[in-house]
């Protein structure tokens, strides 16, 4: 590892006298861990590997998770489906909002670690400026989307009728390579506004801020399992997020005609609602809107009769 | 209910057999058939006429009741296809997306009332080419199959109200791929919103039930609707495959089994085409015991009978609690001695023809499996019919979660009856499916109502009713039931881009 050991800023000693800046204190790495059902395992596989950033340098040991790793993470997803869709929407408005909260105390981190993996200090503070934008842009759909989009359906026939649109069940997301934080945040906060929850592979060569951004999720009061980050290569992993039989739907967002086209194909085993978000810009209006919470939602409508006082043909 | 004075000590009323009129028998009232035109044969409808297919081939049309030779279809082949696909297209870039919305509105305004014009002819030719019951193709296919247009024309140049913030675009050519069971009412489901947002169609309706779509394309004809932007052509699997592989077509609309859904979707992988797929589905109906029995066994019987069973949605498992299952079971076994089966053309019928002769052997299959399996079968004791394809109503108590019959779609007058005793584990198993089309829960407890219908995952919920459609209702299921709505503001989206 090549990380270089940085002047600590550390001014105040611990018998809090004032000591001479110390050039010597070595810096405490932080491993990369994956984040499923609200824990930090580390991958099942043992396996890791290096990141390295345009100047070469390798950016850590970070965990390359295996088919059962998504599999564990799945269990987790469904296991926290029911009380996350069933939360009050109101409710998940404050745990976005609170998502958000937890992204802006943390920012500097961010940045830094956007640097890292490339990107330059404009760039990357524009990135989590927007990036905490978009968690309280979704936030603030979180109980309004559905009134935009339900349907109070005049039959002809004597019965109230309504469509509301639900949460389709876990949705798995292979986030874009390249706006890796940013893009992780804006496919993950539409599906689990909605109340999705989901399993997330973040981006294979820039992973680091999706492991931060799992602790920002961790210390938000969002449920264990709702969201869960696993890193790793796409190539090893894209097959299992649309043949799993326990997931609902899939969102995958390069330009691979191949894989795109693979997927298709295999998420017509059970039948997943399948997106392709490869021609969006996510530092754009257009990557946010409450379309996007749409692709992971279902209609469902339901009738009951309305007793006929004066006519015939009774109350049921 | 009728209250009995009998001698008898009295019982509680709900446990008194149902008096179903036996002492009175019901004279035959068959609809005349005089009042429907069947062609010797049938060509395809490409462009605005009819057209000899390419292969020159032709095959029967039966009706299902007495297997006699109704009319002779064309079979579409690839060159058809193509043909059709042709048309479409240049009727879209030529006419039809460039056309005012209130004018394209207009033309699906005059189908709908030319339907309702030839209503009676199109009901008489359901029943005979189908075998659905006179008094369902009347009352409720034909009708609503014209409210279907004239639902969906008003939508038209209304567009911009649909989707905030949004443009919205047609998508271009739609193939369209309908089943047997509601041959003309499922050509309005697609063509209906197809049209009136401005793509054009190429539907091909079964290869067992094509007359009355071929009627609809004779009405197309006559509404003067711009020729080529609806085709209608007949065949079989080989020409619904033409249609999906297509290269110009942007849009799969398919109704049918989940098996044949899923070769669309893997079909279509690797190409932009957009598709809606409506499936298989094994509804859940729940009965608690608190329920108004009686309305909720005529809701058991709707939801399983109606058409012979032929729907997707049709409440095929019915979840009893076990306190008032013995009662439930035994009304369901008087109801269905009364159900009248036989002649489609009766008016008096409720039960009529089996769609095919292949339909009523899976049917067969199915019952054999359920008895094998274990589950204890009861059937009308009625007589059938001599000649074509008919089956008595049955259901089989005693029924295990894991039976065959508890999870496949039978897709005929099979109920699987399964007992429960608590909101949780019904829950449970009515999920546990792979389908979710359509459930069903009887209780008379508002809010025990909402806690099921919430916790059931299904595109369609009935409470305290069954099977009951609405062109402003949206359809369509969760997992393998498919994907995208048909009907209301919400089945708008399967036909339009949103910019």
């Amino acid at each position: 590892m090549e990380k270089t050991i940085k002047k600590s800023s550390l001014s105040i000693s611990e018998d809090g006298l004032e000591k001479k800046t110390s050039s010597k204190r070595l810096e405490v790495l932080k491993t990369y861990k994956i984040y499923i059902g609200g824990q930090f395992p580390r991958t099942e596989s043992g396996r890791y590997y290096q990141p390295v950033n345009v100047s070469g340098k390798k950016m850590g040991n970070v965990c390359l998770s295996s088919r059962k790793d998504f599999r564990d993470a799945v269990v987790a997803a469904r296991g926290a489906f029911s009380g996350w869709s069933g939360r009050a929407a109101f409710n998940r408005g404050q745990i976005l909002y609170r998502m958000a909260e937890m992204l802006e105390g943390r920012k500097a981190q961010f940045i830094e670690e956007l640097i890292q993996q490339d990107s330059t200090k404009t760039k990357a503070e524009k990135e989590v400026n927007l990036a905490i934008d978009r968690l309280i842009y979704y936030s603030g759909w979180c109980d309004k989307f559905q009134q935009l989009f339900s349907a109070v359906n005049p039959v002809s026939s004597s019965h109230f009728n309504f469509s509301v649109p639900e949460p389709t069940g876990v949705v798995a997301i292979i986030a874009p390579q390249g706006d890796s934080l940013l893009g992780l945040v804006s496919l993950i906060a539409p599906v689990i506004a909605g109340g999705n929850t989901c399993v997330v592979l973040a981006s294979e060569t820039k992973p680091l801020c999706a492991v931060t951004f799992a602790e920002v999720l961790n210390s938000s009061d969002l449920p264990g399992g709702v969201v869960n980050i696993l890193t790793g290569k796409p190539k090893e992993l894209n097959e299992w997020f649309v043949t799993h039989m326990d997931v609902n739907a899939t969102l995958y967002c390069e330009n691979d005609s191949a894989i795109q086209s693979m997927m298709r194909e295999k998420s017509a085993l059970n039948l997943k609602r399948i997106f392709f978000y490869d021609t969006v810009n996510w530092d754009k209006t257009k990557g946010q809107s409450p379309y996007f919470i749409m692709d992971t939602q279902e209609i469902k409508t339901t009738w009951h009769p309305v007793e006929n006082i004066a006519g015939a043909g009774g109350g049921y | 209910m009728a209250v009995k004075t009998n001698k008898a000590s009295p019982k509680k009323t709900n446990t008194i057999k149902l008096k179903f009129d036996t002492s009175w028998s019901y004279a035959p009232a068959p609809e005349s058939k005089s009042a429907a035109t069947i062609n010797k044969q049938y060509d395809l409808f490409i462009n605005g006429e009819w057209v000899k297919p390419a292969g020159g081939k032709y095959f029967d049309t039966i009706n299902p009741a007495n297997e006699e030779q109704l009319s002779e279809v064309a079979e579409a082949n690839v060159a058809d296809v193509d043909k059709s696909v042709k048309a479409a297209r240049t009727a879209y870039e030529k006419v039809w997306k460039k056309m005012p919305a209130k004018e394209r509105a207009k033309y699906v305004f005059r189908i709908s009332r030319m339907i309702q014009e030839k209503a009676r002819e199109l009901a008489i030719i359901e029943s005979l080419d189908g075998g659905k019951p006179i008094r369902e193709s009347r009352d409720f296919d034909v009708p609503t199959a014209a409210n279907h247009f004239f639902y969906y024309a008003g939508w038209a140049d209304k567009l911009e109200y649909a989707f905030p913030n949004r443009v919205a675009e047609p998508l271009g050519v739609a193939g369209q791929i309908i089943p047997w069971n509601f041959p003309l009412l499922m050509a309005a489901w697609k063509i209906a919103p197809a049209i009136a947002t401005g793509n054009t169609v190429v539907l091909k309706p079964a290869e067992t039930t094509p007359l009355t779509a071929l009627k609809l394309a004779e009405i197309i004809q006559e509404s003067d609707l711009p020729p080529g932007v609806v085709n209608i052509i007949t065949g079989a699997g080989a020409t619904g495959a033409a249609i999906v592989n297509h290269p110009d077509v942007n849009k799969i609309a398919f109704t049918g089994s989940t098996d044949v859904g899923k070769i669309i979707q893997r079909a279509i992988a690797g190409t932009n085409k957009k598709a809606t797929l409506e499936l298989g589905g094994k509804a859940a109906n729940i009965i608690f015991e608190d329920a108004p029995l009686d309305q909720a066994v005529e809701g058991v019987i709707n939801g399983i009978y109606f058409n012979q069973g032929h729907v997707c949605c049709a409440g095929s498992r019915l979840y009893v609690q076990e306190s008032v299952a013995k009662q439930v079971i035994r009304k369901l076994r008087d109801r269905i001695e009364s159900l009248i089966v036989g002649d489609p053309l009766d008016k008096n019928t409720d039960i009529g023809a089996i769609n095919s002769k292949q339909q009523l052997e899976t049917i067969h299959k199915y019952i054999k499996i359920g008895k094998q399996e274990g589950a204890e079968l009861y059937e009308s004791s009625c007589k059938l019919p001599g000649k074509g394809f008919f089956c008595r109503p049955t259901l089989f108590t005693n029924v295990a979660q894991s039976n065959r019959i508890a999870q496949d779609e039978i897709f005929g007058p099979v109920l699987a009856i399964l007992t429960f005793r608590t909101d949780d584990e019904v829950i449970e198993k009515a999920n546990n499916t792979p389908y979710g089309l359509s459930a069903g829960v009887w209780t008379d407890k508002g809010s025990k109502i909402f806690n099921m219908t919430k916790r059931m995952r299904a595109g369609v919920i009935w409470a305290n009713t069954f099977n009951k459609f609405d062109p402003s209702s949206p359809f369509g299921g969760y997992k393998e039931s498919g994907f995208g709505r048909e009907g209301g503001l919400h089945g708008l989206s399967a036909y339009v881009n949103t910019v």
